[in-house]
């Protein structure tokens, strides 16, 4: 059984069909990339595999779960998928360290002192453990983007879910980011990520999953995927970010 | 002598209803005059008239209209004007209004890009036409939401009339209850009509806005 | 203009006065912390309750914003004995101060409320918080951190208001002040020292929320 399981779901916004059947199985400690165009459905994959969007059709489970049932416990599920988005969406009126032990005290429980270990030893994951008194407006992007993986890493997630996360960020700052992408693929995470960062992707992916007009187009290895595209769409994409 | 609350009683509110909106009718106008003094002199003004304009909205806004209601009523007789509760709440009302007014109005006057004056300036207008011809049409268009809100705020405000013994629709009210012994109706009913007054204020001004924001945020 | 000011004994008597002034003060306080546990639940519900529940919540504040309030206290202390509720004067005046204070406050808190971006909902739903959690750890503190100058000079108005409670016979400043009156005969000198007096408390209280908010608002932005 894989670790996530998604069968041919389908949704829809409105009178648009973002993802129209889509199927990907994903292996525990398997790194897997998704790439594609603007507007191809690869965030609302995403937020489908932690119930953030409901599917019409088609099941998600995850670690046994069903994402999709109508009963779902997503809240007990949100506490193994960890995810981060391209906007790092810090808590403002938290210091990095308060946002970092929130979840673990008010989810979990964990007493403040366990916390605040589990904190410190997060943030020393992302390298940026000297900065926990210091508000999020106090930090550079990259820093952000640091500390947002950091506060999902403390609740110890079994998968982690990375929506373009160093879209944002000046060209400059996206390096200290990948390093600590790359630190944590070498931890045997399992990992999704959305990202336009070939090179990153060619280095880490096990598999790039390539999206077009809400399905799943191609997949494979990323050296086969990114020399011989069997598909016109994968090849013109494949131009057009190279 | 009690009497049933009945349609005689809501005529008798009524016509209370009528003084409570030419209450607000002249609060409205005499503050809306003074309070464009207020604001041109507290934006434009040599340095302490501003101070002083600053000072009475300061004293205006930091004391309760109750206090200013008393003080005009109590106050007229010691100079030795007997005048009645009618106009002694007039006048506390239009200061009152021009106090709030003219607060707003000035921060609408100042949210009016210097661009504007210099553009004015290059047209060679004297400083009256820039304000008469530029600057308030546009302030205007700004103030007109908060200012409609406004009269919401004067209809209730009007009420304290009653206190004085000025017969608007609240002192009418409590005739009304001393009549018929029905607190609970006739203070109700009193609520309804000042609701009806204001409702349609407080909606209007809320559309004003919505549709102010509508055109100027992008 | 023969008129000779006496204040004397207006301060021969400010020990009456400032007893009123306390308990001005502790009707305001009251009114305003009601309104705030009123506004913020009010609010809540406008925002993410159900749709019959909101509604009642917005008849309730808009009825209220639309009245004045010395007809609302009224219908309390006056109106409410006759289906049975009889009520002191201060408990009337606190019901009714709360009332009010809570359908302005719940307007101010929606605001708040609604300039929260739907991201920072997503980031702590994600992280396995439930809606309370979010809306006490997320929502809430910076919610009211946009809307606090607006809530403060909203508490300014209560504050201001509450002299309305003298009419229903409740004991504050104003009340205080006309039984001065009916000793001393020097109703000017009387409102003018009371007037002041409240002047002295609106600054106070501006200093203090202003102080409060610097407190409980530093950090972050
Ligand atoms: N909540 C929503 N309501 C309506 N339409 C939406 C919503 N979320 C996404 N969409 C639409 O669904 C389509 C797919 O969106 P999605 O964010 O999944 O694309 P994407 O592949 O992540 O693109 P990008 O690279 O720009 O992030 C887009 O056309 C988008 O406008
Ligand atoms: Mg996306």
């Amino acid at each position: 059984m894989p670790l996530i399981n998604i069968e041919s779901i389908h949704k829809t916004f409105g009178k648009l069909e973002v993802l129209k059947g889509v199927s990907l199985d994903i292996a525990a400690g398997e790194i897997v990339v998704i790439i594609g165009r603007s507007g191809s459905g690869k965030s609302t994959l995403l937020r489908c595999i932690n119930g953030l969007e409901k599917v019409e059709s088609g099941k998600v489970v995850v670690d046994g779960t069903e994402v999709s049932a109508a009963k779902a416990d997503l809240r007990a599920l949100r506490q193994k998928i960890g995810i981060v988005f391209q906007s790092f969406n810090l808590f403002p009126h938290l210091t990095i360290e308060k946002n970092v032990t929130l979840a673990p005290r008010v989810v979990k429980k964990v007493s403040p002192d366990e916390a605040k270990k589990a904190a410190i030893t997060a943030l020393e994951r992302v390298q940026i453990a000297n900065k926990s008194g210091a508000y999020p407006s106090q930090l550079s992007g990259g820093q952000q983007q640091r500390v947002a993986i950091a506060r999902s890493l403390a609740m110890s997630p079994k998968i982690m879910l990375f929506d373009e996360i160093t879209s944002a960020l000046d060209p400059e700052l996206v390096g200290e980011v990948l390093k600590v992408l790359e630190n944590l693929a070498s931890e045997g995470m399992t990992m999704v990520l959305v990202t336009h960062e070939m090179g990153f992707a060619r280095k880490v992916a096990n598999r790039v999953v390539f999206m077009h007009e809400g399905k799943v187009w191609e997949q494979g290895a990323p050296e086969t995927l990114f020399k011989s595209p069997k598909t016109p769409e994968l090849a013109g994409f494949i131009n057009s970010v190279l | 002598m009690l009497r049933e609350f009945g349609i005689d009683d809501i005529l008798l509110l009524l016509t209370g209803a009528k003084w409570t909106v030419l209450l607000s009718l002249i609060a409205f106008t005499g503050g809306g005059l003074l309070g464009l003094m207020v604001a041109i002199g507290r934006v434009f003004g040599p340095g302490p008239l501003k101070f002083l304009i600053e000072c009475y909205i300061r004293a205006i806004q930091g004391t309760p209209l109750l206090g200013q209601l008393f003080l005009f009523y109590f106050g007229f007789s010691i100079f030795g004007f007997d005048v009645s509760a009618w106009v002694a709440i007039s006048v506390a009302m239009v200061f009152f209004s021009s106090a709030f007014l003219g607060d707003s109005w000035r921060g609408c006057i100042e949210a009016i890009p210097k661009t504007q004056w210099e553009a004015a300036d290059a047209l060679g207008m004297s400083f009256v036409q820039k304000l008469c011809y530029v600057v308030l049409p546009q302030a205007a268009r700004i103030a007109i939401p908060s200012t409609v809100g406004f009269m919401a705020q004067i209809v209730k405000n009007t009420s304290l009339a009653a206190v004085v013994g000025f017969v608007d629709l609240l002192r009418m009210g409590q005739l009304v209850t001393a009549a018929t012994f029905q607190p609970l109706t006739v203070y109700l009913v009193v609520a309804f009509m000042y609701f009806a007054m204001c409702y349609p204020l407080s909606q209007w001004s809320r559309i004003l806005e919505r549709r102010y924001n509508a055109t100027h945020q992008h | 203009m023969s008129y000779e000011f006496s204040f004397k004994p207006v301060f021969r008597n400010i020990d009456l006065l400032l007893e009123g002034a306390v308990a001005t003060l502790q009707f305001s306080v009251i009114a305003i912390g009601v309104g705030l546990v009123i506004g913020t639940i009010g609010a809540a519900t406008k925002v993410w309750g159900p749709k019959p529940l909101g509604f009642i919540v917005s008849c309730y504040v808009d009825f209220i914003r639309n009245t004045p309030l010395l007809v609302q206290l009224f219908v309390v202390f006056f109106g409410l004995p006759s289906v049975g509720i009889g009520l002191s004067a201060s408990q009337a005046a606190i019901i009714g101060l709360s009332i009010y204070a809570g359908a302005y406050t719940v307007e101010i808190v929606r605001a708040g409320i609604q300039a929260i971006p739907r991201s920072q909902i997503e980031a702590g739903l994600c992280l396995g918080m439930g809606p309370l959690q979010v809306f006490r750890h997320v929502i809430i503190f910076p919610a009211l951190k946009v809307v606090y100058p607006a809530l403060a000079s909203q508490f300014i108005l209560i504050l201001l208001g509450s002299s309305l409670v003298s009419f229903i016979s409740a004991k504050e400043l104003f009340h205080a002040a006309a039984y001065l009156d009916s000793r001393t005969f020097l109703p000017f000198e009387i409102y003018l020292v009371v007037s002041f007096m409240y002047l002295a408390m609106t600054l106070g209280f501006r200093a203090l929320f202003y102080v409060l908010g610097r407190f409980a608002f530093s950090g972050g932005n």
